[in-house]
């Protein structure tokens, strides 16, 4: 090809690396066989999921109220609340909120809405140090990278790189290889970091608007310290992560962890519902919700593409996507890779500068197979690929910025021949009769497989000869 | 279909006529219109799909001999023609929607007399086919009513083989690497024969796997069952 898009460089490089290749498509397979067996009962895995769709639709269908009411809540915990619209206005409030605090260190756990905002950097640019404390997002802030999965952010890395990278980036510390000795590694320099932070943030993976509770999934326990260690807890989401009541999380907490990596339950669910009270032991001082909109409000209101706020980030989609599966999350060069970064990012950015994204897949399918929350996103890549070639004014930021008018011709031409069947049959006559006329080569199909011949006869030609053409 | 792989479609018709059931090609009919659908041009895909419509009136079950053609026509006329005159006659369609092997099995209970020899083969179901239809177990029932053959499966059999439409000319590369594993798969499997009920992968495969000059051959499961139920050579 001539010239090669960005998302094409990316793809040849992650194509490219044969190794880490290897780590993601083997660390996939791996989840793919967790969650089947986590799922043992077919039918009761369908009725869960209807169960998670349901509680995802409701809660979104009432967001605009459900979210007063969660601020109203929070507020009556002593949570206060804050509401950004975009991601420097999120940036802007947790300085603040920082500065109050004379704070010049954060601790952080998993969040990728943290990811999203860029947080670090632009605390980094103020003099505040942001440090992971999730043990993937560590490894990867030590590496320089950025998350290549939502829920394994280094999924890429196999334990010998990540004890190359721990023995480079402490020499003193005695190297170790084994899985075991890397955890306590990182545990032994965490450990005395989580209490000499300022700060702890977190992401949540739901609010209870009946309760206004923060609701934080993780196996590390270093979700429970980022929220209660440090004297200030800033937790940063997205404005769709609420649901209604507290009975709508068991169905929720058990598609998620069993969707995400087979676990019936994760080590730790915390239910954040305040700050610290009188006659506590522990827990901070002061708990601050940031509520992120982030173009998130505009895709609400489409009806159709709204039905990708019911996500919540399993990573399911990633985990079984065939694409995503041989290329890993870098190369999609995004925050949130895989399908469901498919239908989010272009959304996000316009389809104009990340339209190429939604024609990076096969429709396959596979992800809405496992979707817990039954988000239909082969229909909403379908729909992006829609608006990123429409001509009329569609809701989607940067629609129309994929058509090319070279394309439009082409598919101009096909559905004339397409639609007049006296020249489709002409066509057909012609193709058959040129046989060894017809190209032997194809941009693109070409690279890896041989073009199929022209048979000699039409399908249209066989079934008038055999008498099957008319009444 | 009508250019690259006549034959299948031949033989589905050949299959159906000789169960007993009168089979009409009506002759008007081109492309379902999934391939600009796919793309995004969806005013091109309904003017296409308007010509199918056109050509399928009346209340006879309509065959197709592909999965993701099937698909398109069961699933997606629907929301195509939504609000559109034709919608009516769009649902009506979309409801007389057999893919071959759903029609061969659930309707025809064909019956399977395999007089053919003994053979090696791997099924590999079109994604449209396992997922949007829900129909891969109908190739697998017929296939597996053919006394003489040993099914043989290969290495994550469910994914996608990375043919996608266009995809496989915009993505060469993505489409390249999930083909390339999908042939070494197959090849290990040890099979004579791939078969699939979608000529989408079929070409996809078989050209991947020519490319690299070995390996199984590629046919349409009508194509099989019409061989080795002493069918005439098409």
């Amino acid at each position: 090809m001539a010239s090669r898009s960005e998302l094409g460089h990316r793809v040849d490089l992650a194509l490219g690396n044969t190794a880490k290749r290897a780590n993601i498509a083997r660390a996939m397979y791996g989840l793919q066989q967790k969650r089947l067996a986590a799922f043992p009962d077919r039918d009761a895995l369908e009725a869960l999921r209807d169960a998670g769709e349901a509680i995802r639709r409701r809660a979104l269908a009432a967001l605009p109220e459900l979210l007063e009411q969660l601020e109203a809540n929070c507020r009556r915990n002593g949570i206060e609340v804050h509401w950004a619209e975009t991601v420097e206005d999120a940036n802007g409030i947790v300085l603040r909120i920082l500065r109050g605090q004379g704070a010049r260190s954060l601790i952080k756990g998993k969040s990728m809405v943290s990811e999203e905002m860029g947080l670090n950097h632009a605390l980094e640019h103020e003099g505040i140090e942001a440090l992971e404390s999730d043990l993937g997002e560590f490894i990867i802030q030590l590496a320089g990278e950025g998350p290549s999965h939502i829920i394994a952010p280094a999924v890429h890395k196999s334990r010998h790189e990540v004890a190359a990278l721990f023995g480079r980036m402490f020499p003193d510390l005695p190297r170790r290889d084994d899985i075991e000795g890397l955890c306590a590694t990182a545990r032994e320099i965490l450990r005395r970091k989580f209490f000499a932070a300022d700060a702890g943030l977190s992401g949540a993976n739901f609010l209870v608007a009946e309760t206004g509770t923060i609701v934080l999934v993780e196996n590390e326990g270093n979700g429970r310290l980022c929220t209660t260690a440090p004297r200030v807890h800033i937790a940063v989401t997205g404005i769709e992560k609420l649901v209604e009541r507290m009975a709508d999380l068991p169905p929720l907490l058990k598609l998620l962890t069993r969707s995400a990596t087979g676990q019936p339950v994760t080590t730790y669910v915390n239910f954040v519902s305040g700050p610290r009270r009188a006659g506590e032991k522990d827990g901070p001082g002061e708990v601050h919700l940031v509520l992120l909109d982030n173009g998130r409000s505009r895709i609400y209101e489409d009806p159709e593409l709204r039905d990708s706020l019911q996500c919540i980030r399993c990573g399911a989609c990633m985990n079984h996507c065939p694409v995503y599966v041989r290329l890993g999350g870098h190369a999609y060069g995004t925050v949130y890779p895989g399908p469901i970064g498919t239908v989010l990012e272009p959304q996000r950015s316009g389809l104009d500068r990340l339209g190429e994204l939604a024609e990076a897949s096969t429709l396959c399918g596979a992800c809405s197979e496992v979707c817990p929350v039954r988000i239909p996103l082969p229909a909403l890549i379908n729909r992006l690929r829609f608006d990123g070639v429409r001509t009329d004014a569609a809701p989607t930021r940067g629609s129309g910025g994929r058509r090319s008018g070279r394309e439009a011709l082409v598919w101009r031409l096909w559905a004339r021949l397409n639609s007049s069947p006296r020249l489709y049959r002409l066509c057909l006559a012609i193709a058959t009769r040129l046989q060894g006329l017809t190209p032997r080569r194809i941009a693109g199909w070409s690279d890896a497989r041989e073009l199929p011949r022209p048979a000699a006869r039409s399908l249209h030609a066989l079934a008038r000869e055999r008498g099957f053409s008319d009444e | 279909m009508d250019l690259l792989f006549p034959k299948a479609g031949l033989a589905g018709m050949e299959l159906i006529r000789r169960a007993g059931v009168r089979v009409i090609f009506p002759p008007d009919q081109s492309c379902c219109g999934q391939p600009a659908y796919n793309s995004g041009y969806r005013d091109e895909a309904r003017a296409v799909a308007a010509r199918q419509l056109a050509a399928l009136q009346g209340d006879l079950p309509i065959v197709v001999p592909s999965g993701s053609c099937a698909g398109m026509m069961r699933h997606h006329y629907p929301g195509l023609f939504a609000g559109h005159p034709l919608h009516a006659l769009a649902m009506s369609v979309s409801r007389r929607v057999f893919e071959l092997t759903e029609f061969l099995v659930d309707v025809l209970a064909l019956p399977v007399d395999d007089l053919g020899p003994p053979v090696k083969i791997a099924v590999h179901s079109s994604c449209s086919a396992r997922r949007e239809l829900g129909a891969a177990d109908r190739i697998e029932h017929l296939v597996n009513a053919m006394s003489q053959v040993t099914t043989v499966e290969q290495d994550r059999k469910a994914e996608c083989c990375g043919f996608g439409g266009t995809f496989a000319v915009k993505q060469p590369a993505i489409s390249a690497a999930m083909v390339g594993d999908k042939c070494d798969a197959l090849l290990e499997s040890g099979a004579d024969l791939v078969v699939s009920q979608d000529c989408g992968c079929l070409m996809n495969i078989a050209g991947a796997l020519a490319r690299r000059g070995a390996g199984p051959r590629c046919l349409h499961v009508a194509e099989l069952l019409w061989e080795r139920t002493g069918g005439q050579p098409l």
